[in-house]
């Protein structure tokens, strides 16, 4: 079997995986890290969105092998020990999630919003945005506030946001 | 840190694990030594198994057993059950299909299980099921409900004649008869309430595991109730009995009713486990989910309005089918029966009411509770007909439900209902207001100028929630009581552990539990901790369903807190030194009456437990204490959800401009919570009435089998809401609590519909109302209401 | 998905290479059709090269009058590029209407064309724009491409490495998508180049991707939306599934075109 190398959320990692297995079975049983789910079978709901080299992707639809020498990150590795990232933050405040199945891969999806479009969105935006995240408990109403203030609160620098 | 009152925002508790990943679903659970199961199922909607060979697929690489029906039978594994019995209008019992886990001679819909492949890896049980032989004899498929009872339709269950389950009548037909002969105008819509797949973005999973040094099971499965479930694979099924088997429902990732029901896959995960000698893990791939898990609602409805010649209702009469698919699922009878035509007076003061339904058999998936689950289809009824007749009479359909709506309470209905409170017209005001229906028009000529057609709808619906009394349901045919249990486990140093028999996956029962027993006690929520979804810890419970938790699972949880206080009360006279007559509590402190001497509640907790202070003779050392609680009535929240759109009528596409949501649910816990509750409920509801549709060929194939096929709404389908609260306190709890959960899938359908059948100026639109069915009606529409 | 095995090879020699050596193999740029596809069990290539590894078949760039974009640059680079927008607009419009944000991190505009899905947005635009496939073979029109659904004139092993567009700035494109899957159902794509009238369609027809000739020649007289009144197609030629008859197609066609062809007259 060969050999994939790749770091994620800032760790190398190697193994033998079989050819087959795609980038979120790799996350969620070679490494363990469960946060990244697996709602369809055809690449459109997004509960498996990571991000790889610094782009939001569907983590279902790419090969393990195809992210070799590749930085994966995951929900996992967002903030800091104690320190939540500002997106996480805000779903929680905004109470952007119910059941939270597709959250980490609608954070993840959030943050790669963020990092196209800037701090100030605008709510067509973001749901245009959001075309590739399905979410059945939401209406998607606070999610998009969660992002829209989300998006600000990523502009603080980091060290105000540790003091707050 | 401060106590948390009722009806604050409250952050959610839950959401830490969430938001970094580290909720735990079924399948995020590994079990050592675990295989995987992959469902060998029928490609067709109708065959008999004529041979079905294992044996080559057996010998193949990591394969570790695979199972059929015939194992099922040869381990005397029942079939799975339908909980609610219906009496026909004979008096008959339903007709009910036997339903293996694993087919025996039949297979009847295309999804339908035919065998189990348990294998190392998914991968090698998909290879070993390629090449099991079926040798199938395709009969007749049984896709299309109209005709499923035509005499040339085959017969789904050989032995049920006309594919008929039952046919079953709610109402005084005579009365409902003569008033529709004196009517002064009459009102007939027919209706199909289309079919849907609930899709929950967590598909099923299960891990069943074997222990042969205590010859029993555990099974983590995704459930609303996972006692219910050890119940019925125990008592019904044949797994094991009750103490034999632990059920563990996780962090579930949404439900929608869909997992309330016993599945034939969790059923064979845990049977099989003990076959094999390894646990077996099997996860829904969005696929499987479409094909087997139950879908929802898939009525044809004729239903007429008797009007007197003032605009007032007198009569109301119903003619539905309903599809139950190929078998009828743990609670399927009871959805177009009793959760569905008692509920046909909606807000309205109607005399006389009769409604008759036949469930039906076809070869199609099973048909159960979805959201809403009887009610979205009830008000989708009285609210279409409300808003066509109030176009026909030529009055503002606003008016006319103000004329029709009921104002005195208690009022009891012609469909068994007696609804303890309300005030609908409170709703619709403050709806109108918030929705600035004075300016439609103007909106209306403004989109007019642009080409497109605008249209206003409102729905004023009304649901019946938290269930029932025991004894009530049980006269009507349901197998269980709809009680719930609680426990509050207070520790020595004052935190609490609250079990629930209810389950969240998505409700947000961690905190709103916590923030009633936080605003109890007086202490802070941080120190309260819910405990639910598994049956080694929580002693027993009815699950999550029908918007039951907060007036049906909360009241438990007040009743156990009651007996809590009770006691800690006399521990606290001991303290003291006082009469127990004259100790109060408040604010997390019990004090005497009339003097400055008090003690904390902690205090008390540890005394409790230190037990030096009191005479154990009289009073048993620790603070813990259970109760069950049985609703008194069903809870009836209501209110006005009122639609604005925008057609093109060029391509069909619909807009969805303003929605307002003004709701009556009673006391609420936390308005964050119940507000998210709501926008879900809606969205679904606009995807019933604008994109969701699960459509059979003739041949029983699922045409919609994906999220290619199956539109979901999402972000940019929908607007934001505009959100409102009024509030008549519930009779019938000791919190006044209503009920959230499903409001918003109830409105929403006809909200949308009386708003495109408003643009469209033609009450035949169906539903989903796709961009191409808009366009066909919209360019047959020569002039339609546009500007006036 | 079945067993395969994997290649990663590092130039198009190599993977030409490759490809013509295997018996059953299935070149992986993007991979949202064929892992989708891998995962449902609908194909079961003995050999998947990926052509992931390939730093040739990146980059955008535009000489003189002719915009050049590699193979395996992603919808996303095509979408946000300032060489794209400033020499074809449209054509970065175009690309970030492809599937979803993270659809368009992977998915590539070479994959796109290779496969010629019929709802797809890319064929759309190289028909539209008159581009020019270039292959690790030859130079193909086009026009001469597209050959039917799903079909193209790519030989067994041959492999697209950029695609030439010509830089038209009076050029749109219009989508109607599937409310279910968000492909076209509709796409139009209009340009006008001097005397050289496009209008391609995409998403509507039952063999796949064509140029409506009719709407072409009728836009010759003046190039405004106006100009296709009453034009139409025959629906019997159109796609019809659960979610558009071929009336409906035709029909939208038309809807779509004039929409298009007035944001390209701008």
């Amino acid at each position: 079997m060969p050999i994939v190398t790749m770091t994620v959320n800032g760790r190398p990692v190697s193994a033998d995986v079989d050819p087959r297995t795609l980038l979120v079975q790799f996350l969620r049983e070679n490494l363990m890290l469960t946060g990244t789910h697996v709602g369809c079978d055809t690449s459109q709901c997004g509960a498996c969105t990571v991000h790889l080299d610094g782009h939001a992707v569907k983590a279902c639809t790419v090969l393990a092998l195809q992210a070799e020498g590749g930085a994966v990150v995951t929900i996992e590795g967002l903030g800091a020990p104690g320190l939540l990232h500002p997106m996480q933050e805000a779903f929680r405040e905004h109470h952007g999630l119910q059941c939270g199945f597709c959250t980490p891969g609608m954070i993840m999806a959030a943050i790669d919003i963020v990092n196209r479009h800037g701090n100030e969105l605008a709510e067509h935006t973001v749901r245009e945005e959001l075309e590739g995240n399905i979410c059945r408990c939401t209406g998607y109403h606070n999610i998009v506030r969660a992002i829209t203030e989300g998006a600000r609160a990523m502009a603080a620098p980091v060290l105000n946001r540790a003091a707050e | 840190m401060t106590v948390t009152r009722i009806g604050e925002a409250v952050r959610r508790k839950e959401d830490h694990r969430f938001i970094t990943g580290k909720g735990q679903y079924t399948d995020d659970i590994f079990r050592p030594r675990q295989t995987h199961a992959y469902f060998l199922r029928s490609p067709h909607a109708h065959a008999r198994i004529r041979r079905l060979d294992t044996a080559e697929a057996a010998a193949m690489p990591g394969v570790v057993g695979i199972l059929t029906g015939k194992d099922l039978a040869e381990d005397k594994i029942g079939d799975l059950i339908c909980g609610w019995m219906i009496h026909d209008i004979h008096g008959q019992p339903m007709k009910m299909g036997s339903h293996p886990a694993l087919a025996k001679e039949k297979v009847r819909y295309v999804g339908d299980h035919v065998a189990v492949v348990i294998a190392e890896r998914l991968d090698q049980a998909r290879d070993a099921a390629e090449a099991i032989e079926v040798d199938y004899e395709v009969l007749p498929a049984v896709a299309d409900l109209a005709t499923a009872t035509d005499a040339t339709a085959a017969l789904v269950h050989d032995e049920i004649a006309g594919n008929l389950a039952f046919e079953w009548h709610l109402g005084h037909k005579a009365m409902t008869d003569h008033a529709f002969e004196r009517a002064h105008h009459v009102t007939r819509l027919d209706i199909v309430n289309n079919r849907l797949v609930p899709n929950p973005m967590e598909p099923r999973a299960a891990i069943g595991e074997y222990d042969s040094g205590n010859d029993s099971f555990t099974l983590w499965t995704t459930s609303q109730n996972p006692h219910v479930a050890r119940l019925v694979l125990s008592a019904f099924v044949g797994i094991a009995p009750e103490h034999k088997l632990r059920v563990i429902a996780p962090d579930v990732g949404g439900g929608f009713g869909s997992k309330i029901f016993i599945y034939a896959e969790e059923t064979v995960c845990a049977w099989a486990s003990k076959r094999v000698g390894r646990p077996v893990k099997w996860t829904s791939d969005r696929s499987e989910a479409f094909l087997s898990d139950a879908h929802g609602r898939d009525h044809i409805t004729t239903a007429e309005l008797a009007l007197d010649e003032r605009g007032k209702i007198t009569a109301l009469r119903v003619k539905t089918r309903a599809n139950m698919g190929a078998y009828l699922s743990t609670f399927a009878s009871s959805i177009p029966t009793y959760l569905y035509a008692t509920l046909l007076s909606g807000q309205y003061d109607i005399p006389a009411i009769h409604a008759a339904v036949e469930a039906v058999y076809t070869t199609t998936a099973p048909v159960d509770a979805y959201r809403g689950a009887g009610r979205p289809e009830a008000t989708f009824v009285v609210e279409r007909l409300a808003e066509a007749a109030a176009r026909e009479i030529g009055m503002d359909p606003a008016d006319f439900r103000k004329k029709n709506f009921i104002r005195k309470f208690p009022h009891q209905t012609p469909v068994i209902m007696t609804y303890d409170i309300g005030n609908y017209r409170a709703s619709l005001d403050k709806a109108m207001e918030i929705a600035d229906v004075k300016g439609f028009n103007r909106r209306r000529r403004q989109s007019a100028r642009e080409g497109k057609l605008r249209g206003l709808g409102y729905s004023c619906y009304i649901e019946a929630c938290g269930i029932a009394p025991s004894q009530a349901v049980g006269s009507l045919g349901a197998g269980v009581g709809l009680w719930e249990s609680a426990e509050v486990r207070v520790n020595p140093t004052g935190n609490v552990e609250v079990l629930t028999g209810s389950h969240s996956h998505g409700q947000g029962h961690e905190t709103t539990f916590a923030q009633l027993v936080s605003d109890r006690l007086g202490i802070p929520i941080e120190q309260v901790t819910v405990v639910h979804g598994d049956t080694d810890k929580v002693q027993f419970g009815m699950g999550t369903y029908g918007s039951r938790s907060g007036a049906v699972g909360m009241s438990a949880i007040v009743k156990a807190l009651d007996k809590v206080e009770a006691k800690a009360k006399k521990i606290a006279s001991h303290l003291l030194e006082a009469a127990e007559a004259d100790i109060e509590f408040k604010d997390g402190k019990f004090s005497v009456a009339g003097t400055d001497r008090s003690i904390d509640f902690a205090s008390v907790a540890l005394n409790a437990y230190v037990a030096h202070k009191f005479p154990t003779s009289e009073i048993e050392p620790g603070l813990k204490e259970g109760a069950f609680y049985d609703p008194v009535n069903f809870t009836f929240p209501a209110g006005t959800h009122i639609c604005e759109l925008e057609i093109d009528p060029a391509t069909g596409r619909t807009t969805i401009c303003n929605w307002t949501a003004v709701d009556d649910f009673g006391v609420v816990i936390n308005p964050m919570i119940v507000e998210g509750q709501v926008h879900g409920g809606i969205a679904q509801g606009v995807g019933q009435a604008l994109l969701e549709g699960a459509a059979y060929d003739r041949d029983g194939q699922l045409v919609t089998g994906s999220f290619m096929d199956y539109a979901m709404p999402r972000a940019d389908d929908l607007p934001s809401f505009k959100m409102g609260f009024t509030e008549t306190k519930c009779p019938s709890n000791p919190l006044g609590i209503k009920g959230c959960g499903e409001a918003g899938a109830i409105a929403a359908p006809a909200a949308v519909m009386n708003a495109i059948t408003d643009a469209l100026g033609t009450e035949a639109v169906p539903m989903p109302a796709t961009p191409q069915t808009v366009w066909k009606i919209a360019r047959t529409r020569a002039a339609p209401r546009a500007a006036e | 998905m079945f067993a395969f095995t994997y290649h990663r090879p590092s130039s198009v020699r190599k993977a030409a290479a490759l490809a013509a050596s295997v018996a059953d193999g299935k070149l992986l740029a993007g991979g949202h059709t064929l892992i989708p596809t891998l995962k449902q069990r609908l194909a079961a290539p003995g050999d998947v090269i990926d052509l992931g590894g390939i730093p040739d078949l990146a980059g955008i760039e535009l000489r003189g009058r002719t915009l050049s974009i590699g193979a395996m640059t992603r919808h996303a680079e095509v979408a946000a590029s300032p060489v794209v927008k400033e020499a074809v607009p449209a054509l970065a419009y175009l690309a970030g209407l492809i599937g979803d944000p993270a659809v368009r991190n992977r998915g590539t505009i070479g994959g796109s064309i290779a496969n010629n899905d019929p709802s797809a947005d890319y064929p759309a635009a190289c028909l539209g724009l008159g581009a020019t496939i270039i292959t690790s073979q030859r130079r193909i029109e086009a026009d001469d491409f597209f050959t039917g659904l799903f079909e193209t004139a790519l030989e067994p092993g041959e492999i697209i490495t950029r695609i030439a567009f010509p830089a038209v700035k009076k050029a749109a494109y219009v989508k109607f998508a599937n409310p279910a899957s968000r492909y076209a159902m509709v796409g139009v794509f209009a340009a006008k180049r001097t005397a050289d009238i496009r209008v391609a369609v995409t998403g509507a027809s039952q063999s796949g991707v064509f140029r409506w000739t009719e709407a072409e020649e009728a836009l010759k007289k003046r190039f405004a939306g106006r100009s296709l009144d009453g034009l139409s197609l025959p629906a019997d030629d159109m796609i019809s599934d659960l979610h558009g008859s071929g009336e409906y197609r035709a029909h939208l066609v038309g809807v779509i075109a004039q929409r298009a062809v007035e944001a390209a007259a701008g």
